[in-house]
């Protein structure tokens, strides 16, 4: 195994509530190399609120604490607030479900991958176009120089993602988290644009923590798998070993979803009293 | 006598044409599926059966009786439908009483408290929740106020909108369950709206697969279980359903 | 205890009937609201004025009675604020004035927010050739500045307090048509809205019964933090002499009177002015509140 590029211990989320603070991740721990690790869970597991604990992008009047927030040796939790945004996007990338809330809706496309990799490295106006153009095929976007005339409303909610990760590879990330990137895509784009992070994960040696509630999907894209329920992790397992899970909620969430082949007359359901 | 009968069925929104010549009949107490990719149109004949979508051209008919292209009362009675997103489809500021007794108001239906807590039981819904807002319920709750609205009108037939996609899925097994269930309780034609392969697997009998507004292939869903399908596209979607590590999310007993 | 009981009733998750929970939402409401310490103050400052102009008669004396030997005197303990030109007291006149700008602000409310509410919500409901025109027709009245069009009217009509009301009315229904009618657009595509024209409803029924709800909210923020201007548009025709006559004592028509002693007198037209401005930022502050409270995009209903 890799060594760990992401060290996480007793991690706490907690928001207040007029009953008094609730507590949305409940203390996890786990250790991520360069490696493919995927959260599965349900609303309310906490899954996406691991995600930006990581990127300590947890607002006030929301609290997060841990006993280890450790990044390639970086002791997250004591970063101040620009040293955490020098590593956001440059070290640790992220992106989400829906491509029309993350792009900028008033500038082409060309535009906003130009103003990315102008963060990052300042350079002459045809080197920018070549950068661009260069971005936009990495991510298999055929018509480059077309494509970077658009803007984000004109493109399809695959090629949006796509975009979305050509700006997020800018500037070489470490660590890359997807909380639900695929969620608002077809079937058959899903699995295009996964391949694609997959195979952009492998060549630059990144780590991936994908977070899902569709357990197929983590299992056939991620290394390993934690199952997280109301704030906890209830199973880790190696992704492969997914039907030989013990933990009865991850058993029960796997008999829940039907098959292609179904004949069953009933589609077994959660017992939720299950801690 | 087919519950459904929908004949060369052209449905456009001003200028651009969205489905071409979509011809499908439903029998009585059958449960069928349209599957397709966004853009296929299938939510779109939904739409226009539903009244929703006023231009169209073709015939478009409910056991037996074809409807008109605006709102229809009397189609109402025969054919109400389920929306896909709960945190949409029910007014926020109207209690679930007050949602489930308006169409009674609208027809003049009387007997409101009984029929709405006989509703509420038979979509599960225990009676402690008749007076909350949407906002008070989780997801699966609202889903099913919305199929217990869909039902106060006694319809024969349901059209539903892809009903579980927005759910988790613990909450959507039970709905699924839920839906199955009532079918067979109340002999009800389903005409479901869906991309998940699975659920059309679970819940219906046959299905038509739509691509860029047109019916490229009638099957039934023991075609679909046992990878019979005809069409190369459909076979393609078929594929993209399937685990590619055959029994890796299968628990082992 | 029975508070207690009745908070534990309000508060209820389970309400048994339907008063029970549109009770307990409002008491959530104001709940929210009392947390916001500046709508709190709103809050406070209008109902102080409430209270004031109810028991007028009460807390002072004759706002009429002229004592010209008296006049133009400085505050005091015979006269907490002073007198005017003529005499008057002018803690008088300013009590006996919450009268006359409780009269303005509440009766505009009443004639241009329901008309307002309505002919957009038709307006955006149906779009089409309603839509053109009725939109046509607000943007007409729209393309003229308040105030102007205010003096236009009452310069018509004649001086006069109900004149005044009326002009201001028809100065503000358009803003508030304009305001219903872009919610109704969003709202008409609603799926909720769709399910209950697929159950069969009728247009007025669905406008009525499931639109207009859905409406008031925005509106009620609209029109309280409007009143501010309403007070400033009605204080400015009573200044010009149009609006409330003399010898009535509208706070505008105070300040305008005060103008002449401003430098020596100060009293005669800073006193008006005070309360002009405190009851204002009463309604720009409740009004705020209200929008922190009532309006489901900054996360109100939760």
């Amino acid at each position: 195994m890799s060594e760990a590029l992401l060290e996480v211990e007793n991690l706490r989320v907690s928001f207040p509530t007029p009953r008094g603070p609730v507590e949305v991740v409940k203390g996890i721990g786990f250790s991520l190399g360069r490696e493919r690790l995927g959260i599965v869970g349900e609303s309310g597991s906490g899954k996406s609120m691991t995600g930006r604990a990581i990127l300590r992008l947890i607002r006030s009047p929301g609290r997060q604490t841990a006993d280890r927030l450790n990044f390639d040796g970086i002791d997250l939790e004591r970063q101040s607030e620009t040293a955490m945004r020098a590593i956001r996007g440059a070290r640790i990338s992220m992106i989400m479900q829906d491509p029309k809330f993350s792009l900028n809706p008033v500038m082409t496309i060309g535009e906003q991958i130009a103003e990315a990799v102008q963060a990052h490295r300042r350079m002459p106006r045809r080197a920018l176009r070549q950068r661009v153009k260069e971005m936009l095929e990495a991510v298999r976007i055929d018509d480059a120089e077309r494509v970077a005339r658009l803007f984000p409303h004109e493109v399809s909610g695959g090629m949006g993602q796509r975009i979305m990760i050509a700006m997020m590879l800018i500037p070489e990330p470490d660590l890359l988290i997807a909380d639900e990137p695929t969620s608002a895509l077809d079937v058959s784009v899903q699995a295009q644009v996964l391949d694609l992070i997959d195979d952009l994960i492998r060549h630059r040696g990144m780590g991936l923590l994908l977070i899902s509630h569709d357990l197929d999907l983590v299992a056939r894209y991620c290394d390993r798998i934690l199952v997280m329920k109301d704030g906890r992790v209830v199973e880790s397992c190696v992704a492969d070993e997914l039907r030989n899970a013990t933990h009865p909620y991850t058993r029960g969430l796997l008999a829940a979803v039907p098959r292609l082949d179904e004949d069953r007359d009933e589609l077994p359901v959660l017992d939720r009293s299950i801690a | 006598m087919s519950a459904l009968k929908l004949d060369d069925l052209d449905v456009s929104y001003g200028e651009t044409r969205v489905t071409h010549g979509v011809t499908l009949d439903i029998a009585e107490g059958e449960s069928f599926a349209l599957v397709g990719e966004s853009g296929s149109g299938k939510s779109t004949v939904l739409k226009a059966i539903a009244g929703l979508a006023p231009e169209w051209t073709g015939s478009i008919a409910a056991l037996g009786r074809p409807r008109s292209h605006g709102i229809d009362p009397a189609f109402a009675r025969q054919c109400q439908m389920v929306f896909q997103d709960p945190y949409g489809s029910l007014h926020p500021r109207k209690t679930v009483d007050a949602t489930l007794s308006e169409p009674l108001r609208i027809h003049g239906i009387g007997g409101e408290t009984e029929r709405v807590e006989r509703v509420m039981a038979a979509v599960g819904l225990d009676r402690r929740f008749r007076f909350r807002f949407p906002h008070q319920l989780s997801g699966g709750q609202r889903q099913r106020v919305a199929i217990a609205r869909a039902l106060m009108l006694e319809p024969k037939i349901l059209l539903l909108d892809e009903p579980t996609s927005a759910l988790d899925v613990s909450v959507q097994a039970e709905i699924l369950n839920l839906l199955k269930r009532l079918r067979r309780e109340q002999n009800l034609t389903f005409l479901l709206v869906a991309h998940n392969l699975p659920v059309v697997s679970f819940l219906c009998d046959r299905l038509a697969v739509m691509r860029r507004g047109r019916v490229v292939e009638v099957a039934t869903t023991s075609q679909l279980k046992h990878d019979d399908l005809v069409d190369p596209y459909s076979r393609e979607l078929a594929t993209l359903s399937r685990p590619t590590a055959p029994s890796v999310t299968e628990p082992s007993s | 205890m029975t508070t207690a009981t009745l908070r534990d009733w309000l508060l209820d998750d389970s309400p048994a009937s339907r008063a029970q929970a549109r009770l307990g939402s409002a008491y959530r409401a104001t709940l929210g609201l009392l947390r916001n310490p500046l709508a709190v103050v709103g809050a406070l400052i209008i109902i102080a004025l409430v209270l004031i102009a109810l028991f007028a008669p009460v807390i002072a004396g004759d706002p009429l009675a002229q004592d010209l030997p008296n006049r133009l005197k400085p505050p005091s303990a015979a006269h907490w604020m002073g007198t005017d030109e003529l005499g008057r007291d002018i803690y008088a006149r300013i009590v006996y004035g919450t009268r006359i700008t409780l009269e303005i602000v509440l009766l505009v409310a009443i004639l241009a927010a329901p008309l307002g509410l309505v002919l957009g919500a038709v307006a955006g409901y149906f779009g089409g050739w309603i839509d053109r025109l009725l939109m046509g027709l607000t943007d007409i009245f729209l393309s003229m500045p308040k105030l102007i069009l205010a003096l236009a009217l009452t310069a018509a009509l004649g001086p006069g307090i109900e004149h005044a009301i009326i002009a201001i009315a028809i100065a503000s229904w358009p803003g508030y048509a304009r305001i219903a009618r872009a919610e109704t657009l969003t709202i008409r595509r609603t799926e909720y809205i769709a399910a209950v024209q697929l159950q069969g409803a009728s247009s007025v029924r669905v406008i009525w019964s499931h639109v207009l709800p859905l409406l008031t909210s925005s509106l009620i923020i609209r029109v309280t933090l409007d009143m501010a201007g309403i007070i400033l548009t009605a204080a400015g025709l009573g200044f010009i002499g149009l609006g409330a006559q003399p010898p009535a004592p509208e706070w505008g028509a105070m300040i305008s009177r005060g103008r002449s002693f401003i430098l020596d007198q100060w009293w005669v037209a800073t006193m008006p002015g005070f309360a002009i401005v405190i009851v204002s930022l009463g309604f720009c502050f409740l009004g705020d509140g209200l929008r922190d409270v009532l309006d489901p995009k900054a996360g109100g209903r939760r």
